[in-house]
């Protein structure tokens, strides 16, 4: 059993790493929903889900069990194949695009071995491409769902829904194409680096001054492609049912859900990385205290959690949070206690501080803004994004010929 | 059997299911399924050839592109299941036969031929983007600027074609 | 390394059951993804030739044959929606007079 082990220890750290990342993305999708439905509702002026244990916080727990023991019908006349296939095909892709991001620069050392974070390796010089390839494959999970349903209303919902996705992946690969003349090559972590050649620079480095007019694009485009607010015509209630999901009932439905979330995180960690400089501390190198940022963030919020379980007079208030709390506060310590692991945790958390910023945002956007109306949307697409993204590159190029990538 | 030869089986195996399964369907939304299969082994080959970007290409634009626009016609045109019709039972057999040997005769040809030309260099490092684009921009500018002309004219052309009739 | 000649092969199979596809299929749209499966063969063919010989000619000329196919489905696509509105069939064999 060692031999094996020793002699195959990529192989099963890479089984680990991806089964730990499995775990922890499902996690941050059902908790996404638990956020998602409480900004939402704080926007609109109400509370969000408060009951189902402190905060809310085991609403998702009960929707998980509610998706497992709802009734799951088939409905008559579906293309049985087809009408299974679908939602499998969304939530692999959605959850293949996790497996191509870098969560950090450094690695773990164990056993002798490096554990870099993130699943794809060090040279997958077609990084940024084989997202979009993946996103590309997208549009038949929802194409298919619609067709296979056997309903008027989900066809319309899939059709329109995928002449949206692929309308907009245009602008999406094109918009990114600026960024990529900038770093010079696909790979994510690249890309990063070649943000973090000026480290006294700080968040003035990062790829998002010079590419506004990329970012901006790209952030619309990618809402587009993930069918969310304010481009979720096709999924909206009070237009078409329920849009191609219509037929899917409850761990169909939920594997659909899965996905969508899924792919709100991908395009925020995108976003982060190729726009805002990924791993990178938005403070210059210089300044060496802020190395523990991530301490003074998280014990005060450990110590809030206990004090706040402590009001509860539940067995669940009073026994979850000031578990959870002593666990975050417990973090904190550590990282202060121990410097390499300090030095270790920067990357991830700023990342993952990034990723949460643009998925507060994607949930604001989702609150305030109206829908938009289908023809509206596609002329959006085709008659500003495009030419915008299109643009884009234009003046890259020219500024990168005359000046070299700065 | 080292760890290529087997990815390659797999993935060849899976390419030819693909195209059998693409004649055995009698719905043309399961042949456009086994045909996205087909591409997507063939993606997964060009990746084990080293050549990354025509890979990601390949999916991106055949996977990505072409094949939801067959996607869409068939859902559009409500195809159906393929009539019944049979095929001369006197052509089928000797048309299965033929094709064999068609192919066959290729296969056998080519192995005689080339002996055992092995692969001249590791995988990926035989083609960075960098090297394809400067050929693309410097040897090939021309057949790559007819295409970008051809694909001008052919969207004009599918746009006038598909367009309903101004009654 | 797997030797250049089984990708060869393995692409002259791949088009061998295009062609079979191409002639005994009825439907205009399959008979279309035939020819599909054809061009991905020959890219097959191409793409292993340019490994064998370490030169990148073969992947260039794939991403041209990529390029056209797209534009000819395009095209052939648009065709094949005319037919369809005109004739109200999608069997070839019924499309075999010039009259309507």
């Amino acid at each position: 059993m060692s031999a094996f082990l020793s002699s195959n220890v990529e192989i099963v750290i890479t089984v680990v790493k991806i089964a730990l990342l499995l775990f922890i993305v499902l996690t941050v999708d059902a908790y996404l929903t638990w956020f998602e439905r409480k900004v939402v509702a704080h926007i609109q002026s109400r509370w969000g889900p408060h009951r189902v244990g402190p905060h809310g916080l085991l609403q998702p727990l009960a929707d998980g069990l509610k998706f497992l023991f709802k009734e799951d019908p088939t409905p008559a006349g579906v293309d049985k194949f087809v009408y299974y296939l679908a939602p499998l095909l969304a939530l692999a892709l959605a959850l293949t695009s996790i497996a191509i991001i870098p969560f950090g620069p450094e690695p773990i050392r164990l056993f002798g071995h490096d554990i870099y974070l993130g699943i794809a390796p060090l040279d997958l010089n077609i990084g940024i491409l084989a997202l979009f390839a993946i996103t590309a494959l997208g549009v038949y999970g929802v194409a298919l769902a619609g067709w296979s349903s056997n309903n008027k209303y989900s066809l319309f919902g899939g059709l329109r829904s995928s002449a949206q996705m692929i309308s907009y992946e245009l602008a999406l690969t094109m918009s990114v194409v600026g960024v990529l003349l900038m770093a010079g090559s696909f790979n994510l972590r690249d890309i990063i680096n070649a943000q973090a050649h000026r480290p006294e620079r700080g968040i003035f480095g990062w790829n998002v001054w010079p590419q506004i007019l990329g970012f901006f694009c790209f952030f619309v485009a990618a809402i587009a492609e993930t069918n969310r607010a304010p481009f979720d015509l096709p999924e909206a209630e009070q237009e078409l049912v329920g849009g191609f999901h219509t037929e899917y009932a409850s761990f169909k439905f939920a594997m659909f859900f899965i996905a969508e979330y899924t792919s709100m995180i991908t395009v925020s960690c995108l976003c982060s990385i190729m726009f805002f400089g990924g791993w990178l501390s938005p403070f210059p190198v210089s300044w060496t205290f802020t190395h523990y940022l991530p301490s003074v963030v998280l014990t005060p919020f450990g110590l809030w959690v206990i004090l706040d379980g402590l009001r509860y007079e539940t067995i669940f208030g009073r026994l979850i949070l000031p578990v959870v709390g002593t666990a975050i506060a417990a973090l904190g310590a550590i990282f202060v206690m121990f410097p390499a692991v300090n030095e270790f945790i920067q990357g991830p958390f700023w990342l993952l501080s990034k990723i949460f910023v643009f998925l507060f945002v994607y949930v604001w956007m989702r609150g305030t803004l109206p829908r938009f109306r289908y023809d509206q949307l596609m002329a959006f697409g085709w008659k500003l994004l495009l030419p915008l993204s299109i643009v884009n590159v234009i003046v890259t190029s020219f500024v990168i010929l005359k000046w070299g990538a700065k | 059997m080292t760890a290529q030869l087997a990815v390659f089986f797999v993935l060849g195996a899976l390419a030819v299911i693909g195209a059998i399964s693409l004649i055995l369907q009698r719905h043309p939304i399961h042949s456009a399924l086994s045909l996205i299969v087909v591409m997507v082994a063939l993606a997964g080959l060009y990746l084990l050839m080293g050549a990354e970007l025509v890979a990601a290409v390949q999916i991106i634009v055949y996977g990505g592109a072409i094949m939801v626009l067959f996607v869409f016609v068939i859902m559009l045109l409500n195809a159906g299941v393929e009539e019944h019709t049979s095929i001369s039972k006197l052509a089928g057999a000797p048309g299965l036969l033929l094709v064999v040997a068609l192919a066959g005769f290729i296969a056998a040809s080519i192995a005689r031929s080339t002996g055992t030309v092995q692969a001249a260099v590791q995988t990926g490092a035989l083609a960075p983007t960098k090297d394809i684009s400067n050929m693309l921009f410097r040897e090939f500018v021309y057949p790559f600027e007819l295409t970008s002309f051809l694909i001008l004219v052919a969207i004009l052309g599918a746009t006038v074609l598909a367009q309903r009739e101004k009654s | 390394m797997v030797p250049t000649n089984y990708y060869v092969i393995l692409s002259a199979i791949l088009f061998g059951l295009g062609v079979f596809a191409f002639i005994f299929k009825r439907n205009i749209i399959t008979i279309f993804m035939s020819i599909e499966l054809m061009l991905n063969a020959v890219n097959l063919a191409f793409v292993a030739f340019s490994q064998a010989h370490g030169k990148l000619d073969g992947q260039v000329f794939v991403l041209f044959v990529i390029v056209v196919a797209a534009a000819e489905a395009a095209v052939g696509l648009g065709i094949i929606i005319l037919i369809a509105r005109n004739r109200q069939t999608l069997n070839v064999e019924r499309v075999d007079l010039l009259k309507l």
